[in-house]
């Protein structure tokens, strides 16, 4: 049965929409149908992003008057599906919002949801792919009752490519009345301090674990991410005692990264950490255990301490600058 | 101030882990309290403690075949614990998950519902929000920090680039990061007397949630598990003073240099 519609959940994010949304947006195309996509805030230049993306229609909810999006966004999809009828799928990114959105819609429709998925190919019907014990392992799973199916889709797990549409049409679509469920309001919000690009969007990562000894040290790593214009990762380890703010962190609890280079420095390699990066076009390793297993995917290895490594590498860059 | 916290008894995720026969996880092991749940039982303890009156509650859905989990929230300082155990469970998805907990925290009728992000073996990360919804509360996700103030919740809420403050009415549910407080060991006294606190095991018939949980509920198969394609491992040295100009040349190789 071939796809006639499908709906993306698009966040919308500084005047734009997330690279998450751009790659559900992207990947949508290939299946040849009807693109839909969902968003809220009002700003009127989303749907030019929504449409250079392959949405022909952009449902906006609207101002939200600083309630979380969860509700009202899912409520205004159950709306619209109470009166265009639905789409064949519903793709929401894993993220914050976006698992707040895929719940409150599943409980709300009485339909189930494929979460963590990586991969999406038609196969008479969508069959997702997910990564399972610390992507050593893919499993291929597919919805069996009516739908719309609802997918909660990973980061980076597909290419976000402009199709060159044109401004999608602008489709206001309401909340309505979200009852004793509402009530979540954001009174203030705090935004981190960060310098240089995004961990997910930089073309080099320069990661620290463990292995670095101490918080302090971790200094060693913003400085290399820094000198190559990258972003600075860490393992859980490192973020669980504190050393660094969870935001840096990669792997099945944190971020999926896959920037052209990865330098991996104290970290061992656990299943968990390597989910998160092993993506990555290149691998750089430096560890002083020759039998840790982040070797084991790594292009390029160095055994060696990373207080001796990091601090040449650091004047080499410098002395290069 | 009442409080359910729920919380999942898992294999230990350290161990190796596989699928049985029929794609569900391998659970026939030892079970231990997800590492992710303790957080919300600490959160929960500190919050009756403040407010001066109340209790917690633990509920969880999964084989009671080893409730080791359980007593050691219990010895922690949990009041009671309730779960729900069923052959007939095996291979409910995340939402009939969520529909079997909103069953047994109705009777409860609790201020709050605790839970964490994520659990460490599934973690398809909705069954909270999918539980918020089925409750009719509204819901805070990924909190950092939580406190109620009268009958105001106040949460930190973890976002894509630092935080927010969230505020809502309780009865809510709310979802808590690891870090949002520091979980305590049991202390002997503790894991004494968890020993006669109330632990009932309910099954499926006594929630008359007909055929929505098990494999059938979960409306979703498993069509196939392959092995992930495996990296091939490159060069490697080992440092002799020269490590650091070797990955600025293998740097240089790839162009990011
Ligand atoms: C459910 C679950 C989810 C998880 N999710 C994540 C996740 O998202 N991300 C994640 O990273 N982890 C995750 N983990 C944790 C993961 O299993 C590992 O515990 C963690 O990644 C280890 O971090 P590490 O490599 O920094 O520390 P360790 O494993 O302790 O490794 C430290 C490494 O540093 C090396 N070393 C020590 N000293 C030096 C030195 N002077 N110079 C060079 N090398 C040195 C050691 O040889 C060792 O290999 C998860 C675990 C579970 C159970
Ligand atoms: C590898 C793997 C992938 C899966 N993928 C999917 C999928 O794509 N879609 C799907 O619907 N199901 C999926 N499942 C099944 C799903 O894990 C179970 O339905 C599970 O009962 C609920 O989901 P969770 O553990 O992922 O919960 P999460 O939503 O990750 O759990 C968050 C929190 O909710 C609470 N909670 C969750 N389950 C329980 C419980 N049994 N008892 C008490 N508290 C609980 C805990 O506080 C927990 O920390 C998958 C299972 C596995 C092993």
């Amino acid at each position: 049965m071939a796809l006639s519609n499908i709906w993306i959940v698009t966040e919308p994010s500084n005047g734009s929409l997330t690279t998450t949304s751009l790659e559900l947006l992207s990947h949508a195309r290939s299946f040849g149908a009807n693109i839909s996509a969902i968003t809220w805030g009002g700003d009127a230049a989303l749907a030019v992003v929504a449409g250079e993306y392959g949405a022909t229609t952009l449902y906006d909810v609207g101002d939200l008057g600083g309630a979380l999006p969860g509700v009202p966004v899912a409520s205004a999809i159950a709306a619209l599906i109470a009166s265009v009828g639905a789409p064949d799928a519903v793709f929401i990114s894993t993220s914050y919002d976006g698992r707040d959105i895929a719940g409150r819609l599943s409980a709300r429709l009485d339909r189930p949801v494929l979460t963590n998925v990586t991969g999406l190919a038609d196969d008479g019907g969508l069959v997702t792919e997910h990564p399972i014990f610390g992507g050593t392992q893919t499993v291929k799973a597919r919805f069996t009752g009516e739908g719309p199916g609802i997918f909660v889709i990973r980061a980076k797990s597909f290419a976000a490519e402009a199709s060159g549409g044109g401004v999608a049409s602008v489709v206001a679509a309401p909340p309505g009345d979200v009852g004793s469920t509402g009530g979540a309001m954001i009174t203030a919000t705090h935004v981190e301090e960060r310098v240089g690009p995004k961990l997910e969007e930089a073309a080099v990562v320069v990661s620290g674990g463990r292995g670095l000894g101490e918080a302090d040290k971790y200094a060693l790593i913003e400085e290399t991410a820094n000198l190559l214009h990258g972003a600075a990762g860490a393992s859980r380890a490192i973020v669980d005692a504190g050393w660094v703010p969870y935001s840096h962190q990669v792997g099945q609890t944190g971020k999926t990264v896959k920037p052209t280079v990865y330098i991996a420095c104290g970290i061992s390699g656990a299943t968990q950490h390597m989910v998160g990066m092993k993506g990555s076009k290149n691998i750089v390793a430096i560890n002083k255990d020759p039998d840790a297993p982040i070797f084991q995917i790594a292009d390029f290895g160095i055994v060696g301490d990373v207080h001796k490594v990091l601090p040449a590498l650091i004047a080499a860059l410098k002395a290069r600058a | 101030m009442n409080i359910v916290v729920c919380v999942k008894q898992i294999p230990d995720p350290a161990a190796p882990q596989s699928l049985d026969a029929s794609h569900n996880l391998n659970r026939s092991g030892k079970l231990i309290l997800d590492e992710a749940d303790t957080y919300g039982v600490e959160m929960a303890l500190q919050l009756v403690d403040k407010a001066g009156a109340g209790e917690v509650t633990v509920v969880s859905m999964g084989s009671a075949a080893d409730v080791a989990g359980l007593r050691n929230a219990l010895a922690m300082g949990a009041a009671k614990a309730v779960i729900v155990s069923d052959d007939a469970l095996r291979g409910t998805d995340a939402l009939g998950t969520a529909k079997v907990l909103a069953a047994v925290i109705k009777r409860e009728s609790p201020d709050l519902v605790l839970t964490a992000t994520e659990s460490s073996d599934g973690y398809t990360g909705t069954t909270p929000v999918q539980l918020a919804e089925l409750l009719g509360l509204p819901s805070i996700t990924f909190a950092k920090s939580v406190s109620i103030d009268g009958t105001t919740l106040k949460v930190e809420r973890q976002t894509e680039s630092g935080y927010d403050e969230v505020t809502a009415p309780l009865p809510a549910l709310v979802t808590v990061t690891a870090g949002v407080v520091e979980p305590r060991y049991a202390s002997f006294k503790g894991i004494m007397a968890a020993k006669s606190k109330p632990l009932e095991v309910l099954s499926v018939a006594d929630l008359a949630l007909g055929d929505q949980t098990g494999a059938t509920g979960a409306r979703q198969e498993i069509t196939d598990v392959v092995t992930a394609e495996s990296r091939a491992s490159g060069e490697k040295y080992v440092d002799e003073g020269d490590g650091a100009q070797r990955i600025v040349g293998f740097l240089e190789s790839i162009k990011v240099l």
